[in-house]
């Protein structure tokens, strides 16, 4: 197991944006959490990061305490849901930056090549659109070859063939053995890509585990049928302990 | 620290708000310096502009430069990176930069021009005030951008903090030396000025250019005070906790926020 997330909490103010959520996450596996706005997607991906100081809970990342460590980060690779830059600096200057912060060797360059982004590395992040400052955001969260890669909604700006190059990428990644953790509302994309769906609602997990087994939960026939389904109720996920943890034949394995 | 520094100092030394800042300083200072009559007019005149225009440019340039890159923070702090490093990295770049600007737009002048008037010390210490200040705010602005997630409060306070030291808290404490006329007031009086940044870069300028004279019975045993080993340690003591006060509870609140 890569990340291990037991009984998270977190409230801003009164709210309480999650509520108790445990999860394991394994090598070589995509994981898509989903669920609607204010559900506590991008506040649960903080958390693993350390942006978000939960409440309560722990959370075990390749053996480090993500609430106390910071080192752990070295081998976490995030996108941001938002891709804004100091408006002075340069994509090169903000690569190197983040190289130096960090200390690790970077290979920007096949990323760079790979979302053709070689003629913008010399100039300011300002003058750039907003898909090209995106395909910066993933070459900084790719270019270190992290074993564990947070994506919080990857393919906002990108055009359809960049989002197909990142999906395949992603591929590539998770068959080296890569554990790849994505937020998107782009269910055809969820669907394609992950191994597992996890869904939030109000803080809980609502369901967990693979595309296939929520179909035939759902009986539907696609994912965007099946959310629906979960969103109306129809699935309850206490009766059917879908939010078990469907992994006992991994973790024995 | 060190990269999130030298990003942040070469970040703000090259943006246009540092360059006005500078050119102002340049101006403003070398035109007094050479059109003035007396120099010590020109020290006073120049100890007026840098005593208010600095506390409220850092204030004001810190609250814009760190909610700009708010968003930037969170790539950085998803980043092994312990979160004091990238804190104080934030704060040196920002105060190293207008230290950098005051001492370009401030020194320059002064050396060229100020030098021939045998007033370099006064300058000197002018100048001292100014870095002094410039440490203080900086840190108050971090402070600020750090508890207030609301952009235009943290504007309106960082503009109520800078009217706080340079009026506000003048006339509270004018109203209670007239209220308490009666009683001796040298103690208070060197109390309230050692707790105020701003007042205390004031008198301390103002002691050295011998204008100590019009301040009367409080002015002499201000100079008395002041003058000594001792009042000059409460000053730096007092200007010392100014800085690492909210610096403290910057980095206090910056390992406790959530991004």
């Amino acid at each position: 197991m890569v990340i291990h997330v037991e009984n998270i909490q977190k409230s801003f103010g009164k709210q309480e944006v999650l509520k108790g959520i445990d999860l394991d996450f394994f090598e070589g596996q995509i994981y898509s959490i989903l669920g609607p706005n204010g559900s506590g997607k991008t506040t649960f991906m903080k958390s693993i990061l350390g942006l978000v100081k939960p409440n309560n809970g722990k959370i075990m990342v390749g053996g480090s305490d993500g609430m106390k460590d910071h080192e752990y980060r070295s081998n976490i690779g995030y996108v941001p849901q938002i891709a804004r830059f100091p408006e002075n600096l340069k994509v090169n200057e903000v690569i190197d930056l983040v190289t130096s912060i960090r200390k690790q060797p970077s290979f920007p360059q096949e990323f760079v090549e790979l979302f053709q982004i070689e003629s913008f590395l010399n100039q300011r992040l300002k003058n750039l659109s907003g898909g090209t400052r995106q395909k910066v955001n993933l070459v900084l969260a790719l270019m270190f070859k992290s074993d564990i890669l947070i994506l919080d909604e990857p393919t906002t700006g990108l055009d359809p063939i960049n989002t197909i190059r990142l999906k395949e990428l992603l591929l590539q990644l998770k068959s080296e053995g890569k554990t790849i953790i994505v937020t998107t509302h782009i269910l055809h994309l969820a669907e394609e890509l992950s191994d597992d769906i996890i869904f939030l609602l109000e803080g809980h997990v609502k369901y967990h585990g693979s595309t296939d087994r929520l179909l035939k939960l759902s009986h539907t026939k696609n994912l965007e049928e099946a959310i629906a389904a979960i969103l109306q109720g129809e699935i309850d996920s206490e009766e059917e302990t879908p939010v078990v943890n469907i992994y006992n034949r991994k973790k024995n394995a | 620290m060190l990269s999130v520094f030298k990003y942040c100092l070469f970040d703000l030394l090259r943006s246009r708000w540092s360059i006005v800042y500078t050119l102002f300083y340049l101006l403003s200072s070398a035109s007094l310096l050479y059109f003035s009559n007396s120099a010590t007019n020109a020290v006073a005149s120049l100890m007026n502009i840098v005593l208010f225009i600095t506390p409220l440019v850092s204030l004001l340039l810190g609250v814009i430069y760190f909610y700009q890159n708010r968003d930037f923070a969170e790539l950085l702090l998803a980043q092994p990176i312990r979160r004091s490093q990238y804190f104080y990295g934030n704060y040196f770049g920002l105060s190293l930069s207008l230290v950098i600007n005051l001492l370009v737009g401030f020194g320059l002048p002064m050396l060229f021009i100020g030098n021939g008037l045998q007033i370099l010390q006064e300058l000197s210490i002018v100048l001292l005030a100014g870095v002094m200040l410039t440490l203080i705010f900086s840190a108050l602005a971090l402070l600020i951008t750090l508890r207030n997630e609301n952009r235009v409060l943290g504007f309106g306070y960082a503009i109520v903090v800078w009217l706080f030291f340079a009026v506000i808290y003048d006339g509270l404490f004018l109203i209670l030396l007239l209220w308490f006329n009666d009683y001796p007031l040298e103690k208070f009086a060197m109390i309230g000025t050692v707790l105020n940044p701003m007042d205390l870069s004031r008198v301390m300028i103002l002691l050295k250019l011998d204008l100590s004279a019009l301040m009367g019975f409080t002015g002499a045993s201000f100079r008395q005070f002041f003058g000594s080993t001792a009042g000059f340690f409460v000053s730096l003591s007092s200007a010392l906790i100014w800085i690492t006060l909210p610096l403290y509870l910057l980095i206090r609140k910056g390992n406790t926020k959530d991004f």
